[in-house]
């Protein structure tokens, strides 16, 4: 009995030694002349749901064409897609206990900002690392900036997925009815707390949806706080240091105190578990009047034909305008005007038995030709120089995006500690909405992130 | 001692396959989250590549965070509202009222009852975001008030009335087949005394069924203590107001990617069970 219960317990440590360790090393050039071969892509794309021009390019078109093209070298290759249609935060979670337990797919589709963790977590490795030798012809049309986007401590990553900007739509026709110029540019917060006023006049409209508390997750901080606090002229992360309870900071959620505590913006939805695609929704049935998102918005929500929220007169009823700083000249770099980008990033999983196989099928899919198939006749930012030049053309609010955004845009800091200071952003907005004055959510927003990344981190 | 005739090492052998079951399955991974309840391991980051151990600091910071103790307070509220008294209640109430009526009317309350119990978690809380959700929901349109949003105005009233409904059918049961033990004769004996419906039950039908109500009582207060389906209605919002334990423990593991403290924190929902059950068996014992 002793002896059994002595192996019991080593058989314990051992797998407790086994989860907790690393994966091991492979080589570079393992199956690299296998005339057979598998792979698997993950995205957070699924056909008839989220992202579903993406799912379908890669069912209907890249695994068909890329399947041909092997064929014609005598290779057999099959390509397998799991399609997921989950929440940003649940698919991440998923893709990082993949990762974790030395499963997942080949090619994985990431945010951006996940690359830091991922990367300090061994759970993805630099490109050279996994495939090797990594010359592209595709890199030089990869402008440097979106290039940062799949690199982390200066090593590259993955190859990003194209990129966006932050900008305030608004609904022509209720601005129309409040007496609102068509054609609207606010020059500063007060501005557009004017604006929200006069719509508040109209009945059943909610004037302004700016992003708040922590049932949106990441679009709380992307789509909410972080353009707001560009606004002021303070980065997030600068010199080293997080920003802590700021006056800056309080002015963020000083404003969010006066869109929320003053009825200009409706707080409850904030709070709901689905409060985003629900502020969709309301905006594209004419009950929102402005509304701070990315040009996914345009592309893929209030798009009339493929869109989630479809607005059939999209393109005579939605507006755009930059987001003001607090006043003119005050956001960072002295700017009038700020945005706040991301973007995807397509990385090869460490433990995949083909690594030349995928870094072939990844080449494949940021090739000109599949980037511009992927569009499927629409226009959005992508990766490529080459291809933006040409699709961006048709369409203006995309080339407002790439001429008047880009420019002047900021992206999050790549840091592991990001996601906790984001996570506690959130928590103060969710407080501010809840009622607390912004001193003492400010307050709390410092308590938390000090409990997050050390009092030595805090600026 | 050997009564089966079998030997030690035939029936170590018998009973080999289901030992290394519950190894593989409850043992271990039981004793992994004790393991990694005293390291810092997350999932992703730094610390998920080489975590490091840190002793009782997890648990002495859930015991100071103010989500946890808010998170204690409000279980606690879900257990004693929902079970302890709603499930309880309801569930005697309705066995004690369904003994005298007709057959088919029983049948047919307790299949409608028993449906809610059956049905699976998702199912039942896609019917309930239904019937609570704001504009459309069939609650606000009954009421005449579409612009209430029930599940985040009165997130933890809505909890405790949707697990009453939910769980209800196993406290009937249970009642059910413990009303048919108490003796017709003394309930006869208590009618011809004159004892109201009240005195009846409690000096002639609890006296009897007082082993089968502290058995009930500590099963669905544990069962509510560990029910995970709050999440599905709420996922702990708005702002924390419905974070029962097991949703904490859920999103400081997956959604912060704090897997050693948040196996601390189920370190700790698991004592707080073991004191309830505790507390119950010292009852029982008492009465025997």
């Amino acid at each position: 009995m002793r002896r059994t219960t002595t192996f019991g317990l080593l058989a314990v440590c051992g797998l407790v030694a086994g989860c907790l360790g690393q994966p091991q090393q492979r080589e570079q050039d393992r199956n690299a002349d296998a005339t057979e071969f598998t792979l698997t892509i993950v995205a957070n794309a699924v056909a008839g749901g989220k992202n579903s021009r993406g799912a379908n390019w890669l069912r209907n078109w890249v695994i068909p064409r890329f399947t041909e093209l092997q064929k014609a070298k005598g290779v057999t290759a099959t390509i397998e897609f799991e399609q997921n249609g989950a929440g940003d935060e649940d698919y991440k979670t998923k893709v990082a206990l993949d990762l974790k337990t030395g499963g997942g797919g080949d090619v994985v589709e990431i945010d951006g900002i996940w690359l830091g963790e991922l990367a300090q977590a061994g759970q993805i490795r630099p490109l050279a690392d996994v495939v090797g030798n990594t010359d592209w012809d595709g890199w030089e049309q990869i402008p440097d900036a979106v290039q940062g986007l799949g690199e982390f401590e200066g090593k590259r990553y993955g190859v990003p997925m194209g990129t966006d900007g932050r900008v305030l739509f608004y609904n022509k026709k209720l601005f129309a009815q409040a007496g609102l110029p068509a054609n609207w540019q606010p020059r500063g917060w007060q501005d557009v707390l004017d604006a929200g006023a006069k719509l508040k006049t109209l009945p059943g409209v909610t004037p302004i949806q700016l992003n708040a508390g922590t049932a949106m997750g990441e679009a709380t901080t992307m789509q909410g706080v972080l353009p707001v606090l560009a606004g002021t002229g303070k980065p997030v992360y600068d010199n080293g240091k997080w920003q802590g309870d700021s006056a800056e900071l309080k002015d963020v959620l000083g404003l969010y105190e006066k869109i929320y505590g003053g009825g200009l913006g409706d707080p409850v939805l904030q709070q709901e578990a689905k409060g985003r695609d629900r502020s969709f929704q309301l905006f594209s049935e004419n009950r929102i009047g402005v509304l701070l998102e990315g040009d996914y918005f345009w592309r893929s929500v209030v798009e009339p034909r493929n869109g989630v929220a479809k607005m059939p007169d999209r393109d005579t009823a939605v507006g755009w305008a930059l987001v003001p700083a607090r006043q003119p000249g005050a956001g960072v770099g002295g700017q009038d005007f700020v945005s706040m980008s991301g973007g995807g990033v397509r990385v090869i999983n460490p433990n995949t038995r083909y690594p030349r196989q995928a870094w072939e099928f990844l080449r494949f899919l940021n090739s000109a030709e599949a980037v511009k198939e992927s569009l499927a006749g629409t226009a959005q930012l992508t990766q490529r120089q080459d291809v933006n030049d040409e699709v961006l053309e048709g369409d203006p609010m995309l080339t407002f995006v790439a001429e008047k955004v880009l420019p002047i845009t900021r992206y999050r800091p790549g840091l592991a500690d990001y996601p906790k200071v984001s996570a506690a952003l959130q928590q103060a907005t969710a407080d501010v909405v809840a009622g607390k004055s912004p001193d003492e959510a400010a307050r709390a927003y410092r308590a938390a992130l000090v409990r997050a990344v050390g009092e030595d981190n805090v600026g | 001692m050997d009564s089966a005739g079998l030997g030690v090492r035939r029936a170590a052998a018998f009973v080999a396959p289901a030992l290394l079951l519950i190894g593989v399955f409850l043992v271990f991974p039981a004793l992994w989250t004790l393991y990694i309840g005293i390291t810092n391991y997350q999932l992703t980051g730094p610390a998920a590549a080489n975590p490091r151990v840190v002793g009782l600091d997890n648990v002495l910071n859930a015991v100071r965070d103010p989500l946890f103790t808010n998170s204690v307070w409000l279980t606690a509220l879900f257990v004693l509202g929902s079970a302890v008294i709603g499930q309880n209640v309801l569930g005697f109430g309705l066995a004690w009222l369904l003994r005298t009526v007709r057959p088919s009317l029983r049948r047919t309350v307790e299949g409608l009852v028993l449906l809610s119990w059956i049905l699976p978690g998702t199912v039942v809380a896609y019917l309930w975001f239904a019937v609570l959700s704001r504009d459309t929901g069939t609650l606000g349109m009954l009421l005449g008030s579409p612009q209430t949003a029930w599940l985040v105005q009165y997130p933890m009233t809505s909890l405790i009335v949707f697990n009453v409904w939910r769980g209800t059918a196993f406290s009937m049961l249970l009642y059910t087949s413990a009303l048919a033990a108490v003796p017709p004769s003394q309930l006869e004996t208590a009618r011809l005394a004159g004892a109201s419906g009240w005195q009846t039950v409690r000096d002639v039908v609890f006296p009897h069924i007082r082993g089968h109500v502290l058995t009930n009582t500590l099963l669905i207060s544990l069962w509510t203590a560990n029910d995970f389906t709050p999440f599905l209605l709420t996922a702990g919002g708005p702002n924390h107001q419905s974070e029962v334990l097991p949703v904490l423990i859920y999103r400081q593991a997956l959604e912060s990617g704090q897997l050693g403290y948040a196996s601390a924190m189920s370190l700790l929902l698991l004592l707080g069970n073991l004191v309830i059950a505790l507390v119950y068996l010292r009852l029982l014992r008492r009465r025997a």
